[in-house]
């Protein structure tokens, strides 16, 4: 016998919706076709609330919370897309295309990237801030992958597909703040590393920063919604 | 009425703008009736105009040369359009910023070059250190990105910008397009 479903009413962008305890407020939002943009966040793996694209108002709370971790609870009042929410959300934005060399126009990933996705539907023409212009090196030592850091956003889904899907747990984050770098192994080049050639993490990529070496632009659309799937054929097993 | 004063400028960018506009095709004699084009690559001023209505800016700032051009083409310009991603982010030009400018002219003048090589100190204008959109440097009006933007991104952005209708960029383009 299960236990008793506890079912928990709220109220999302003036909407009456529901959903069962401990669901967080992306899952219900989602559920009922209320769209609250992500990016660290994936279907299928672990949330780490990194990206903070998802923050939403709860009413009478000063804090704005993540919507991808935050759980629901009965009578909670939700606004997803306030004035103040899409300036956080254009902010963040800015700030991830300042903090590294990302140059759409000659990516790999051009056309099939959700940073890129995400300025445009969040209408951002241009970057408030002063880029920062890093030095940053690609690493091609493998023989069928790229990675290339100036691209990256540090979202870490390439590190928690290795580890919770592939359990090969080979990507891992070296550094701190805005130092940071994803590295295979103990910063090995990858085509050294323990690395099981899977792919998985170049697929879940949202950005041109993991790449398969044989495509480029249009030839490279990513396939992140295998995971729910594999996870689903996992479970029933 | 009077036709509105149209510039279109290259600063250091491709040209690939300038070539999408000309993509307007058939569509630039409708544009005819509506501006006159009083300084551009491709015609002859030699000197920005004092008043210009709109002027439509291709390329980053990367010398000293296109600092004081656009300082100037800001000062006599009501309404300042920055065309394409170079002019918007930085974009292609801007990746010799990680690397510097003197890595950059050691590697085009002295180590490719088979006669006399030397890197200019006439004519050449002074590289700067970081190359930046050029909102860094001036107020920008109108930021219409793309690398480059469409001809129907062109005309659908001046139709409004001629007539004072309503500009929607990000659903017409965005960086990279």
């Amino acid at each position: 016998m299960s236990e008793a479903v506890e079912v928990k009413t709220l109220i999302i962008d003036d909407r009456e919706v529901s959903g069962r305890r401990g669901q967080t407020i992306l899952e219900v939002a989602r559920e009922n076709d209320i769209h609250i943009p992500t990016l660290c966040h994936l279907d299928g793996l672990s949330e780490v609330g990194a990206c903070r694209l998802c923050l939403v108002e709860i009413k009478g709370n000063s804090k704005l919370l993540p919507a991808c971790i935050a759980t629901i609870s009965e009578g909670m009042e939700v606004s997803t897309h306030t004035e103040r929410l899409q300036k956080h959300r254009r902010t963040i934005l800015e700030l991830l295309f300042a903090e590294r060399n990302h140059i759409c126009s000659v990516c790999v990933a051009n056309g099939n990237c959700e940073l890129q996705a995400l300025g445009q539907s969040q209408g951002l023409t241009h970057v408030r801030l002063p880029y920062r212009n890093p030095d940053l090196h690609v690493d091609a030592s493998h023989e069928r992958f790229t990675v290339d850091h100036n691209r990256c956003i540090l979202c870490t889904r390439c590190v928690r597909v290795c580890a919770e899907i592939e359990g090969a747990h080979v990507w891992d984050v070296m550094g701190r703040g805005i130092n940071s770098l994803v590295i295979t192994d103990l910063n090995d080049p990858w085509g050294d590393s323990s690395c099981t050639r899977c792919g998985k993490c170049v697929q879940v990529c949202p950005t041109g920063a993991l790449f398969d070496k044989s495509k480029v632009g249009a030839e490279h659309p990513k396939h992140p919604d295998f995971l729910p799937y594999l996870n689903m054929m996992r479970e029933a097993q | 009425m009077s036709k509105l004063k149209l510039a279109t400028v290259w600063l250091d960018g491709c040209s690939g703008c300038h070539m999408s506009f000309l993509d307007m095709d058939e569509r630039l004699l409708t544009l005819a009736e509506l501006v006159d084009v009083v300084y551009s690559p491709i015609v002859d001023t030699k000197e920005f105009p004092h008043e210009v209505d709109i002027a439509l800016v291709e390329g980053a700032v990367a010398s000293i040369d296109d600092e004081k051009k656009i300082r100037k083409i800001r000062a006599h310009t009501k309404t300042l359009v920055a065309m394409g991603d170079c002019a918007v982010a930085g974009n292609v030009p801007s990746m010799r910023n990680p690397i510097g400018p003197q890595a950059i002219l050691d590697r085009a003048y002295i180590e490719n070059a088979s006669a006399q090589p030397q890197i200019p100190c006439l004519v050449v204008p002074r590289l700067l250190p970081i190359v930046r959109p050029i909102h860094e440097f001036v107020k920008v009006d109108v930021f219409l990105p793309g690398c480059p933007p469409s001809a129907d991104t062109f005309y659908a952005a001046l139709t409004a910008l001629v007539t004072g209708a309503p500009l929607d960029i990000p659903a017409l383009t965005r960086f990279g397009a």
